[in-house]
């Protein structure tokens, strides 16, 4: 047999357009694998000219599920540009609905596009192995994952009158304060949402012992861990300073400024993909491969500031074993489900607040420095927009370094490992590469505006051979 | 001055031969669409949304500019002129750059509710994605010329109510523009009080407010009445430059 390409294309159930092409040699083993993500969209250059306080509405139509994340970051773009410090109501509030995207966005990539493969099986009926089927399966647990979602939805609804792509926040602070009412009626779903996180966690512990001998195979290796955290340590999401840690726990930088972070970091680009590939600097590319997101804010903070979250992150960091650092892609998944437990809380805490109730929500003010960084936690990651302007505050230059980009060395290497593991020659089947799909939604990467209709894409794999003849065709 | 009388969409009505059919018009509720027209400014006729059928004429008339004539059939709203109307919204989202979703006056735009009042689905011509100067020069607001339809309100309110001139058109056909004196930044234009009427009365997202973001500036051109009727009264004008 010659060598040849499998090619996964698209890859289902993440946010955006991907595929996965495996190389294979002459006995059809697995040599190499590639995560390519072929989609272009143009934001940074289509910008440019453009007024800074339409930002957080261009930038938020990156994408219809993190929408929120954008424009709270490019928000806090504004306000470096503007040189204000923004009320303490302001800044509550934008927290909440910071966490209400964690929330929305978290439920979704585990209860919607993860958990059918864990709970119905990943060599189930793909027609089957979505939403849908689990509602058939397991109706209740199905229902409280989508309530979940809800209500981080509701959230973003009740701030920003919309619960996608809302323009609430600005530079300077947001538009709208809380109403007291509209604040009791989020509190009602607190206890609700905490039982199904509770549920969620109890859930995936069982996973994990149902998938013990698989789970190893999911993106296993050491990698820099980056993230924002608090003054003092703590979990955090929406401020903070970055912290860089190794693949053995030790801090190699701390107190980052975030609009220092092009000092640290680097872009690079390959032929075969539309996404960068960030790499820490001082170990140059490839080396300085780093992962964001849930697995590097658990495994990089001291602590996280609410009790049960906190005693989730002791029992996360025990996978380690001996060592301090969880290195295995796969818990990208407890990491999520340990954030969103924390989300619930700490909006509790917040709603309890008297400041988020405050009035004064906004401060105003003209250009003042012709650069502005902004960086936030989004779900899947520490989100930057880069912005120069001119004295008239036209957009001459923006740099977004985005989560998943971020990951992008982590999830072409998970890609290989899985496809290393799995492809060893006998034939290729459905459910094998599916398993190598699930790599890449660990890391529940967003590559675009849209999620696709679940269960109507239809995946397609040619295994082709050098003279482009078709060995191997498999569709769903 | 004479009284004439017309029929418009089956209603005889009497009315006064220097008012426009669109002034008498809306004296009778009937309404017709407008884009160029705002009570208060002169008319142009410029964006022909007003087109009228009158019987006699093989050709269609703009309601702001056509005065009664006795005996006159009128007719503002046969499906002619709701084909006709919704072309003219479907070109003039063509040949600009309308982002409503991103657009500071996205829900609270003339142009975006005649969209919807003409039942505009699609636009069938091609989108011209033209190349167009946004000046933020000035220290309060901003002319984003993709977004200006050439209605040629803000022209007439600098000039017939202000009675600063900022505002002009260059070029011709296509590649007219508005321009501020010479054409040079609006920021320096001598002429310019900033007194933000063109501002106010801009019906797109053509000229914001600095500092607005998408979906949030409200334009409300209610001033221009009282302004109109106090120098029409003489009122709020110094005596002393009266007399001269």
């Amino acid at each position: 047999m010659p060598t040849s390409t499998i090619t996964i294309n698209p890859v289902t159930r993440i946010e955006g357009h991907a595929k996965i092409t495996i190389q294979l040699d002459e006995k059809g083993i697995a040599q190499d694998a590639r995560f390519h993500v072929n989609e272009f969209r143009g934001f940074e250059k289509f910008c440019e000219g453009r007024v800074l306080w339409e930002m957080g509405g261009i930038t938020s139509r990156i994408c219809g599920i993190c929408p929120t994340s954008h424009l709270v970051t490019s928000a806090k773009a504004g306000d470096a540009i503007l040189s204000v410090t923004i009320p303490e109501t302001a800044q509550a509030l934008r927290r909440i609905i910071t966490l209400a995207q964690w929330l929305q966005s978290h439920a979704l990539s585990f209860f919607h596009l993860s958990s059918p493969d864990f709970l119905l099986g990943f060599d189930s009926d793909p027609a089957k192995r979505n939403i849908f089927g689990l509602i058939a399966s397991d109706k209740e647990f199905a229902k409280r994952g989508i309530r979940l979602r809800k209500f981080g939805q509701e959230i973003i609804e009740v701030l920003g009158s919309r619960r996608i792509h809302t323009p609430w926040a600005v530079a300077g602070g947001v538009r709208e304060p809380l109403e007291p009412a509209k604040r009791d009626y989020l509190l009602n779903w607190i206890p609700e949402a905490k039982e199904t996180a509770r549920l969620a966690l109890d859930t995936l512990k069982k996973i994990h012992v149902k998938f013990e001998k698989d789970i190893p195979n999911y993106g296993n290796f050491r990698s820099l861990y980056v993230g924002l955290v608090a003054p003092d340590g703590a979990l955090e999401y929406y401020d903070g300073t970055l912290r860089v840690m190794d693949g053995d726990g030790n801090i190699i930088a701390d107190k980052v400024n975030p609009s220092d972070f092009h000092e640290y970091f680097g872009e690079a680009t390959e032929e075969w993909s539309y996404l960068k590939f960030p790499y820490y600097k001082p170990l140059g590319y490839a080396k300085g491969m780093y992962r964001v997101g849930p697995l590097a804010r658990v495994n990089i903070c001291d602590y996280i500031d609410t009790p049960l979250a906190e005693a989730e992150r002791k029992q996360f960091k025990a996978l380690a074993g001996g060592a301090s650092v969880v290195n295995n892609s796969f818990y990208y998944h407890y990491a999520r489900l340990i954030e969103i437990l924390f989300s619930v809380e700490k909006i509790e805490q917040l709603l309890q607040d008297p400041v988020t109730m405050g009035q004064n929500i906004r401060a105003k003010a003209m250009i003042n420095q012709l650069h502005g960084i902004g960086a936030s936690e989004a779900p899947r990651g520490t989100l930057f927009h880069d912005y120069t302007v001119t004295e008239d505050a036209l957009l001459s230059r923006v740099d977004l370094v985005i989560a998943t980009a971020q990951n992008n060395l982590a999830m072409n290497r998970t890609v290989r490992q899985l496809a290393l593991q799995y492809l060893d020659g006998a034939k290729v089947t459905e459910g094998l590469l599916n398993r190598i799909e699930a790599g890449i939604r660990c890391f529940d990467p967003c590559l675009s505006c849209s999620t696709h209709a679940i269960g109507m894409m239809p995946l397609h794999v040619q295994v082709v051979g050098p003279e482009n003849n078709v060995l191997c065709d498999v569709r769903r | 001055m004479a009284i004439v009388t017309l029929t418009i969409d089956g209603e005889q009505l009497s009315a006064q031969d220097n008012e426009s059919l669109l002034e008498i018009a809306r004296q009778h509720k009937i309404e017709i669409p407008t884009l160029c027209h705002l009570d208060g400014l002169s008319d142009v006729g410029a964006c022909r949304l007003c087109l009228l059928e009158i019987e006699g004429s093989n050709k269609l008339a703009p309601a702001c500019t056509t005065r009664p004539m006795e005996g006159m059939v009128v007719h503002t709203n046969t499906e002619k002129l709701k084909k006709y109307r919704r072309m003219i919204v479907a070109l003039l989202a063509s040949e600009g750059n309308h982002q409503c979703s991103v657009c500071m006056v996205n829900n609270h735009c003339e142009l975006q509710n005649l969209a919807y009042d003409t039942g505009l689905l699609y636009v069938r011509v091609p989108y011209l994605y033209p190349n167009k100067v946004t000046d933020a020069s000035h220290e309060s607001f901003i002319i984003d010329r993709d977004r200006c339809v050439l209605c040629t309100r803000c022209v007439r309110v600098c000039h017939e109510v202000e009675g600063a001139h900022v505002w002009d058109i260059a070029g011709r056909g296509i590649d007219c523009t508005i321009v501020a004196d010479l054409n040079v930044p609006w920021g320096s234009a001598e002429s310019c009080t900033s007194c933000g009427k063109c501002v106010l009365v801009c019906p797109t997202g053509a000229l914001v407010k600095k500092g607005e973001s998408v979906a949030e500036m409200e334009k409300h051109t209610d001033f221009l009445k009282y302004i109109v009727t106090a120098r029409r009264k003489g009122e709020w004008i110094s005596i002393e430059n009266e007399e001269e």
